[in-house]
């Protein structure tokens, strides 16, 4: 195993006492104050992440529209300069190679924000898929820190605190924004379901921002323990849950995100063919009529048949509910299906449900992804 | 911060059990609540169960993990503390206060094989 790595914000973690534990080869907060106050202050106010282990990749050339509309489900080369699309990276059988974030710098270059875990794996991907188009392809992720700051009030309070005006950016659009002598790339983007930024610049900007923010006592310092419950709760996926490589786009429930009428697209063929009936399973919502906290990997039945498996889920912390998504053979996705999770030695009933789990108190303007 | 109380006794895996005339009662320590983080939920056995030293006998959970509880002593279950399940985070406020259950021993030559509260000392560093 490579030695753990450890962000650009490392100190102001063990500053703040925040719980440290590795994540995708990285040593990251998890928590600081308290999963169920950290997750609150972004459904309420607003919270900061480190996320500086996430993966940026460019690609720059002639081709590099018609590269990432060949690569990637969602479709890039329509949509005006400005613009972050997200999709997915398939392999040829349907299955996921990573889900990304792609923001449209020019008809020549493209930024993507890929998953920690996968950096390496996708930028090898990448580059072998390019022969044939004109473009290069670069690991930019040494260069880059992240900082995810989500809540409602998020937009003001980057205006007091920073002093930068972001009104004017739509949901899934980006800006540069210079700032105190620094380049800083703005995204009306994130990982919680709520409104929100994402500011990426290098490790010292990254600093002076987290500094910033941090000082103001405003924004809560957030570990990915609640980033988790907060994506969850959107109904997000995360890689090795809802989506992997044994797991297709449409059986993880992300069709919107996949453009079957591009003309070509690796694992298109699959795609095609599950969209025309051929799908046996896929990732629903479900709820659990007792108390009990249904988690990833627990076995889900009908009865005496294992239907499926959980993908996460937990004790809703802003509804209370047990409720979870769940991979499920497809007679029993229809809405109200009555399930049982397999919970230690007990089988806990539950039904089919939505995977609207939280009731969202502010929709930014431009948002299609959670329609 | 981590807490070990006198006059009770240990589970190398972070259970206390306290002995009055032959009831044991069983919780978990302030060390294994503060590793866990806020508990949301707890999952007990009903009165009648039985008991074997050493086995799960049901689980403690935090919003991110569920963690096994193993019985520090053979025994039969003959209360439950039902406010506890109603109210978990009462675990992370006095984990020596947040009893879970009480247990008849069947087998009294066990206790030998428990902590006692300089050894957990040791092993909850």
């Amino acid at each position: 195993m490579d030695e753990i790595r450890k962000t650009c914000l490392y100190d102001k973690h063990v500053a703040l006492h925040a719980k440290m534990e590795p994540f995708a080869g990285w040593l990251m907060p998890i928590e600081y104050s308290g999963i169920i106050a950290e997750h609150t202050a972004v459904r309420t106010k607003s919270g900061m992440f480190d996320v500086s282990h996430m993966g940026e990749i460019r690609v720059k050339g002639p081709d590099a529209l018609r590269y990432i509309d060949y690569v990637t489900t969602n479709e890039i080369a329509s949509k005006p300069d400005g613009k972050v699309v997200y999709g997915m990276m398939l392999y040829p059988n349907g299955t996921v190679v990573d889900d990304l974030l792609t923001y449209k710098v020019s008809a020549t270059e493209l930024f993507l924000v890929v998953n920690a875990s996968n950096v390496a794996k996708d930028y090898a991907w990448l580059v072998e898929q390019t022969e044939g188009f004109d473009v290069v392809v670069k690991n930019l992720s040494d260069e880059y820190g992240e900082v995810a700051v989500q809540g409602p009030a998020t937009e003001a309070l980057l205006r007091t605190i920073m002093g930068i005006d972001l009104s004017d950016l739509e949901a899934f659009t980006f800006k540069h924004v210079w700032w105190d002598g620094h380049d800083l790339l703005v995204s009306r983007t994130g990982y919680t379901g709520e409104d929100g930024f994402e500011i990426y610049a290098d490790p010292v900007a990254t600093n002076v921002v987290w500094d910033i923010l941090a000082a103001s006592t405003e924004i809560l310092p957030c570990g990915l323990g609640c980033r988790d419950t907060l994506r969850f709760e959107a109904a997000l996926p995360l890689y090795g849950h809802e989506i992997s490589d044994e797991i297709t786009a449409l059986e993880a429930g992300l069709g919107f995100f996949v453009k079957l009428e591009k003309p070509d697209f690796i694992g298109k063929t699959v795609l095609v063919d599950q969209k025309a009936g051929a799908l046996k399973r896929k990732v629903v919502g479900i709820e659990l009529t007792e108390r009990a906290v249904p988690r990833a990997h627990y076995e889900v039945y009908a009865g005496e048949t294992k239907i499926g498996f959980v993908t996460t889920g937990y004790l809703s912390i802003s509804a209370g509910k047990p409720v979870a998504m769940a991979m499920l053979d497809l007679a029993y996705t229809p809405l109200n299906t009555p399930i049982q999770v397999q919970i230690r030695n007990k089988k806990i009933p539950g039904f089919v449900r939505d995977k609207k789990f939280f009731k969202k108190s502010y929709k930014p303007k431009g948002d299609k992804a959670n329609e | 911060m981590n807490k070990v109380l006198d006059g009770i006794l240990y589970n190398p895996t972070h259970e206390w059990a306290q002995i009055h005339d032959g009831v044991a009662t069983f919780g978990i320590t302030a060390f294994a609540a503060s590793q866990l983080g806020t508990v949301v939920f707890v999952d007990l056995p009903a009165v009648g169960a039985k008991l074997v030293q050493n086995k799960e006998f049901g689980a403690v959970e935090s919003v991110k993990a569920a963690s096994d509880l193993i019985a520090p002593l053979s025994g039969t279950v003959v209360e439950v503390n039902d406010d506890l399940v109603g109210d978990p985070e009462a675990i992370n406020k006095d984990a020596f206060s947040a009893w879970m259950i009480k247990v008849k021993m069947t087998a009294p030559a066990e206790l030998n094989a428990l902590l006692t509260p300089d050894q957990y000392r040791a092993v909850s560093k």
